[in-house]
C-alpha cells in the first residue's frame, strides 16, 4: 500500500539511482518515530515526491562528501611536515588537465541534480484541482489559522479537517493561502513542503494524504510576538468521519428563547467585536469563529487542550497562556468567568 | 583641543599622554590604524552578538523554558543577526582589507585616506545607532525598545501598523548609515587595487588576496545600493505615506523580499570571499607551496561574483514564485557550486605534496576546509527547491548558514588574526593558547552546529522562542546549547592570548612565517609610510624570489 502511492509519480520515468532513492521509502518507518513532524516520514503526495528527490540529493552530496573528506584527511595526514625537515617541497603551480577535470565533473553533477529537481517542481506546482478535490481557504492571522470551506459553507479555526485520499478515488485538498496581516507560512512536514501566506499575494498549495491521523506543524515564517505558538493541526479522516464532521459543522445552534447569563455577558462585552457565533448577535471577524468551539481539541492555535480549566484561564487572561496574543483580558469577575465559560461550552 | 603642552614636549621615552594618544587614533587617516580600529570595533560587537546568541540558546535549552519573554527573544535574534552581519563580520573584513591591501600591493596608503576614515566612523556610528535603540526607541506605550522584526525585516511586519515606536527606525537608520560606510570603503578598495599597485605588479601578479577583495568590493557597491534604496523606501512608507510595502494599500511584501535578498545573497559572498582571501594566503605559506591554479582561482572568483548576483530568490522558494522562476533560481544556485568547488579543490591541491606545518592559522584554515565542504553540500540540498520547501526557514537553514559564517568565515578570520598578529603588533602570539582556542572552538562549533541540523529535519522552524515537548527536538537543542559554552570559553582564550601576547609576546621580526608577499618585507609593525622605497616585483611571490635567487618564481609563472 505504501509503495502504491508512487504509481504514476516516478514509475514512468525514474531510473538508476533515482529509483533506488524513491524506493528508500521503506526506511521511513523507523525514522517516523523520531518526531511527529519529521520531513523524512511523508504521508502525502507532495511530501512524498520531495522525500524522493531529497534522498537523491542526499545520496549525491553524501558521495561528494565521502570522496572530498577522504582526500582532505589523506592530505592532512600524509603531507605533514616532519619536524627536522627544513627543505622546501617541489613548487607546483597548477595543472590544466586537473583543473578541467574538476570543473567538468561538478558541472555534470549539477546537471543531474537540476534535472531531478525540475521534475519535482513541475509535478508539484503545475497540478490543477480535479473535480472531486476539496477546496479550502486558509487565512493566516496573528497568531492563529482561519479555515474556510467555500464549497461547504464552513468556517472554523486552527484545526483543519480533510478526507483521506485513496489511489482508486483520490480526493486531494487544495488550499488557497491568504493573510490578514503579516507573512506566515503553512508547514505540516509530513504532508507537504511549506508555502507562505503573504498579504496581497494569494498562494496555492495542495495535499493528498494517504493515511488518516493527526498531522502537526506550525507557522514557519516569523510573524510577530507569538510566532512560536501558532501551531498547525491537520486531521486526516476517513471519508465517513469527514462527512460526519462536515454535517456537524453545518449545524447552526438553535437560538434559545432566554439567553443564558454567559451569553448575555458575551454579547454585551467586547467579545463579539472579534468573535462570531452563528445564529447570534456575535459576528466579529478578527478572532476565531466560535460557533462550534467545543468540536475542537485545542484552543489558542493548538497551544492548550480545550478543557474547562484552560478555557477559563484563557478568558481570564490570554497572556498567561500565550503572552503577546492579541485577545485582551476582559477583566471579568469570577461569576462572570464561570458564566462565559459555561456558555462557550454549549457551543458544540 | 586643550591638550597639555608640557606632556607633548616631554622627554623621549616617556609614554604619550592618553588624551594625545586618543586624539591620534580618532583623527588618524593611516590605513593601518583604521584597519586596527575596524578590527577592534568588530571584536567588541563580537562579544555583544555572542552574548545575544547565548541568551537565545539558553532560552531554547528545553521545551517551554521561561528564561526570557517572547518579546525579548524576538529582539535578541534580530539584534544578534544584524550585529553579527553588519557590525562584526563586515567591519572585521574591512579591517583586514584596510590593513593589508596597501602592504600587499606595495602602496603607502589607501587611495582615499580621508574617505577611509569617514567610512570607518560612519560605520561605527551605525552600530551605535542600532544599540541606541535600547534607550531611544521606546517612543510609545507598549512599543519595544529594540528592533524585533528579524534581520531581514520582512514587510509588512515593519510597517507602523505592526511595529510601533521607533525600534524599526533605528534598525533602518543603522543599516542606512553603515551602508554608506561600506560603500565608501568598497570604492576605496577598488581604487587602491586598480590604481596603486607597485611597479611590476600587473593584475595577474597580484596576491590572490587582492583579487578576492577586488571582487568583494565590486559586490559591496552592487549589493549595498539596493539595500540602501529599500531602507529609504521603508522610511518613506513609515513616515511619508508611501505604499511600497504597504499591503493594506496595494503595496507588495514580495518586493521587499526581492530588494532585501538581491542585497542579501551577494552579501553572503561579500562575507565569504575575504574568508577565501585569508585561506588563499595562509594555506600556501603553511604548505610551503604556491597556490595551485592561480589563474583558475581568479576566474572562479570572478565567476562567483557574477553568478552571485543572480541567485537571490533561492531565499524565496516558499513565497509562491511559480515554477518558472523557481527553476531559474535552482539552476543559478546550483551553478555557483561549481566555481566554489573548484576553489576547495585548488586549496586541497595546494596542500597536496606540500610540507604542512600545523601552526594555529593553518589549523583554523584546515577546519575551514572541512566545514566549508559541509556548508557547501548543505547549500546544494537547499538549492533543490522542493527540498527547500521542507528545509527553508527551519533550523536546518540556521545550521547551514552558521556553518558558512562561523565554520567558514569566522574560522578563517581567526586564522587571519593569528597569522597577521605578529605583523600588526610586532609580537608573536602564544602558540599554546592559540591551539587551545582552536580545539575548544572546534568542539563547541561542532556540538552546536552539527546537531542544529537535526531539529530542522524534524520540523523545527527558526525564530521560535519556545517549542512543544514531544516533537523529538529536546535533546538536540540541549546539545546545541552545551556547545555554546565551549565556544564562549574559546573566545575568552582568544582575548587572553591577544592581550597577553600584545604586551608579553616574543618579538616577531619582520617575517616570522618565512612568507612570500610584500607585507612581510617591512618591519613589524610597519612604519607609517610602509615602504622606505616602493618595491618593484617580478612575480606573485616577490619574497620567494628574494630568498631563492637561483630559482625565482618569475622563471616559471609566465607559463601558468
Amino acid at each position: 500500500m505504501r509503495t502504491s502511492s508512487y504509481d504514476g509519480w516516478y514509475r514512468g520515468s525514474a531510473r538508476g539511482l533515482f529509483v533506488l532513492c524513491c524506493s528508500g521509502e521503506v526506511f521511513a518507518l523507523p525514522w517516523q518515530s523520531l518526531s511527529p513532524t519529521n520531513i523524512f516520514a511523508p504521508a502525502s503526495k507532495p511530501a512524498d515526491s520531495i522525500y524522493g528527490v531529497s534522498l537523491f540529493v542526499l545520496a549525491v552530496t553524501g558521495a561528494i562528501f565521502a570522496i572530498v573528506f577522504s582526500l582532505l584527511v589523506y592530505t592532512v595526514v600524509r603531507f605533514r611536515k616532519k619536524t627536522d625537515d627544513r627543505s622546501e617541497p617541489p613548487q607546483v603551480y597548477g595543472s590544466t588537465q586537473v583543473e578541467v577535470a574538476w570543473t567538468v565533473v561538478p558541472i555534470l553533477i549539477v546537471v543531474a541534480l537540476f534535472m531531478a529537481t525540475v521534475r519535482v517542481i513541475a509535478d508539484t506546482q503545475k497540478v490543477v484541482r480535479p473535480d472531486n478535490g476539496l477546496e479550502v481557504v486558509a487565512v493566516g492571522h496573528q497568531f492563529w489559522w482561519e479555515y474556510r470551506y467555500p464549497g461547504l459553507g464552513i468556517v472554523t479555526a486552527n484545526e483543519l479537517h480533510v478526507p483521506v485520499s485513496d489511489t482508486g478515488r483520490p480526493t486531494p485538498t487544495f488550499v488557497t493561502l491568504l493573510s490578514a496581516d503579516t507573512d506566515h507560512s503553512f508547514w505540516v512536514p509530513r504532508l507537504a513542503g511549506k508555502t507562505d501566506l503573504i498579504p496581497n499575494h494569494p498562494n496555492r498549495m495542495w495535499i493528498d494524504p494517504r493515511e488518516t491521523g493527526l498531522f502537526l506543524g506550525q507557522c514557519a515564517q516569523y510573524c510577530g510576538t507569538q510566532h512560536a505558538k501558532m501551531l498547525l493541526r491537520v486531521y486526516v479522516q476517513t471519508r465517513d468521519d469527514f462527512e460526519h464532521w462536515v454535517e456537524a459543522q453545518k449545524q447552526t445552534p438553535r437560538p434559545t428563547s432566554v439567553p443564558s447569563e454567559g451569553q448575555r455577558i458575551f454579547e454585551s462585552t467586547a467579545c463579539i467585536n472579534c468573535h462570531s457565533v452563528a445564529g447570534t448577535a456575535a459576528n466579529g471577524r478578527f478572532g476565531p469563529d466560535l460557533t462550534h468551539l467545543m468540536s475542537r481539541d485545542t484552543i489558542a492555535a493548538g497551544v492548550a487542550a480545550n478543557t474547562d480549566e484552560n478555557l477559563r484561564r484563557w478568558i481570564r487572561n490570554p497572556d498567561t497562556v500565550k503572552p503577546g496574543a492579541l485577545m485582551p483580558a476582559m477583566q471579568l469577575n469570577e461569576q462572570e468567568l464561570d458564566a462565559v465559560t459555561a456558555y462557550l461550552e454549549t457551543l458544540r | 583641543m586643550s591638550t597639555n603642552s608640557t606632556t607633548w614636549s616631554a622627554a623621549a621615552g616617556e609614554p604619550r599622554a592618553i588624551v594625545d594618544l586618543i586624539h591620534e587614533w580618532v583623527t588618524t587617516v593611516d590605513h593601518k590604524r583604521l584597519g586596527l580600529l575596524y578590527i577592534a570595533y568588530a571584536l567588541v560587537f563580537l562579544i555583544v552578538g555572542g552574548i545575544e546568541a547565548t541568551v537565545l540558546r539558553l532560552q531554547l535549552i528545553r521545551p517551554h523554558n521561561n528564561l526570557v519573554s517572547p518579546q525579548v527573544f524576538n529582539r535578541m535574534f534580530t539584534m544578534h543577526g544584524t550585529t553579527m552581519i553588519f557590525f562584526v563580520v563586515m567591519p572585521m573584513l574591512f579591517g583586514f582589507a584596510n590593513y593589508l591591501i596597501p602592504l600587499m600591493i606595495g602602496a603607502r596608503d589607501m587611495a582615499f585616506p580621508r574617505l577611509n576614515a569617514f567610512s570607518f566612523w560612519v560605520t561605527a556610528f551605525g552600530g551605535l545607532l542600532l544599540y541606541f535603540s535600547l534607550v531611544g526607541a521606546n517612543g510609545l506605550y507598549g512599543a519595544g525598545n529594540a528592533p524585533d522584526v528579524g534581520w531581514f525585516a520582512y514587510a509588512p511586519l515593519t510597517s507602523q501598523t505592526f511595529s510601533l515606536g521607533h525600534s524599526t527606525d533605528f534598525w533602518i537608520l543603522a543599516l542606512l548609515v553603515s551602508g554608506f560606510g561600506s560603500i565608501g570603503t568598497a570604492i576605496n578598495i577598488l581604487a587602491t587595487i586598480l590604481c596603486m599597485r607597485c611597479p611590476g605588479m600587473s593584475l595577474g601578479k597580484m596576491p590572490l588576496f587582492a583579487w578576492l577583495y577586488l571582487v568583494t568590493a565590486a559586490l559591496v557597491v552592487l549589493a549595498i545600493s539596493p539595500l540602501t534604496a529599500a531602507q529609504i523606501m521603508l522610511l518613506v512608507d513609515r513616515y511619508l505615506g508611501g505604499h511600497f510595502f504597504d499591503t493594506q494599500a496595494g503595496g507588495s511584501a514580495v518586493i521587499w523580499m526581492h530588494f532585501f535578498w538581491i542585497f542579501g545573497h551577494p552579501e553572503v559572498y561579500v562575507l565569504v570571499l575575504p574568508a577565501f582571501a585569508f585561506a588563499s594566503e595562509i594555506i600556501p605559506v603553511f604548505s610551503r607551496k604556491p597556490i595551485f591554479g592561480y589563474s583558475v582561482m581568479v576566474a572562479a572568483t570572478v565567476a562567483i561574483g557574477f553568478i552571485s548576483m543572480s541567485v537571490w530568490a533561492h531565499h524565496m522558494f516558499t513565497v509562491g514564485m511559480g515554477a518558472g522562476a523557481n527553476t531559474f533560481f535552482v539552476l543559478s544556485t546550483m551553478a555557483i557550486a561549481v566555481p566554489t568547488g573548484i576553489k576547495i579543490f585548488n586549496w586541497l591541491a595546494t596542500m597536496w605534496g606540500g610540507k604542512i606545518e600545523f601552526k594555529t592559522p593553518m589549523l583554523f584554515c584546515v577546519g575551514f576546509l572541512f566545514q566549508f565542504l559541509i556548508a557547501g553540500l548543505t547549500g546544494i540540498m537547499l538549492s533543490c527547491a522542493p527540498f527547500d520547501w521542507q528545509l527553508g526557514n527551519s533550523y536546518f537553514v540556521v545550521a547551514h548558514f552558521h556553518y558558512v559564517i562561523v565554520g567558514g568565515i569566522l574560522f578563517t578570520t581567526f586564522a587571519a588574526m593569528y597569522y597577521w598578529f605578529p605583523k600588526m603588533t610586532g609580537r608573536m602570539y602564544s602558540e599554546r593558547l592559540g591551539q587551545l582556542h582552536f580545539w575548544l572552538f572546534l568542539i563547541g562549533f561542532h556540538l552546536t552546529f552539527d546537531f542544529m541540523h537535526i531539529p530542522g529535519l524534524l520540523g523545527m522552524p527558526r525564530r521560535i522562542y519556545t517549542y512543544e515537548p514531544g516533537r523529538g527536538w529536546d535533546s538536540w537543542n540541549l546539545i546545541v546549547t552545551v556547545g555554546v559554552f565551549f565556544q564562549a570559553a574559546a573566545i575568552l582564550v582568544l582575548f587572553v592570548n591577544l592581550l597577553w601576547s600584545y604586551s608579553r609576546g616574543a618579538h616577531a621580526g619582520g617575517d616570522p612565517w618565512d612568507a612570500w608577499t610584500l607585507e612581510w618585507s617591512v618591519p613589524s609593525p610597519p612604519p607609517t609610510y610602509n615602504f622606505a622605497s616602493i618595491p618593484t616585483i617580478r612575480s606573485r611571490r616577490p619574497l620567494w624570489d628574494l630568498k631563492h635567487l637561483d630559482d625565482p618564481d618569475w622563471m616559471y609563472e609566465g607559463t601558468r
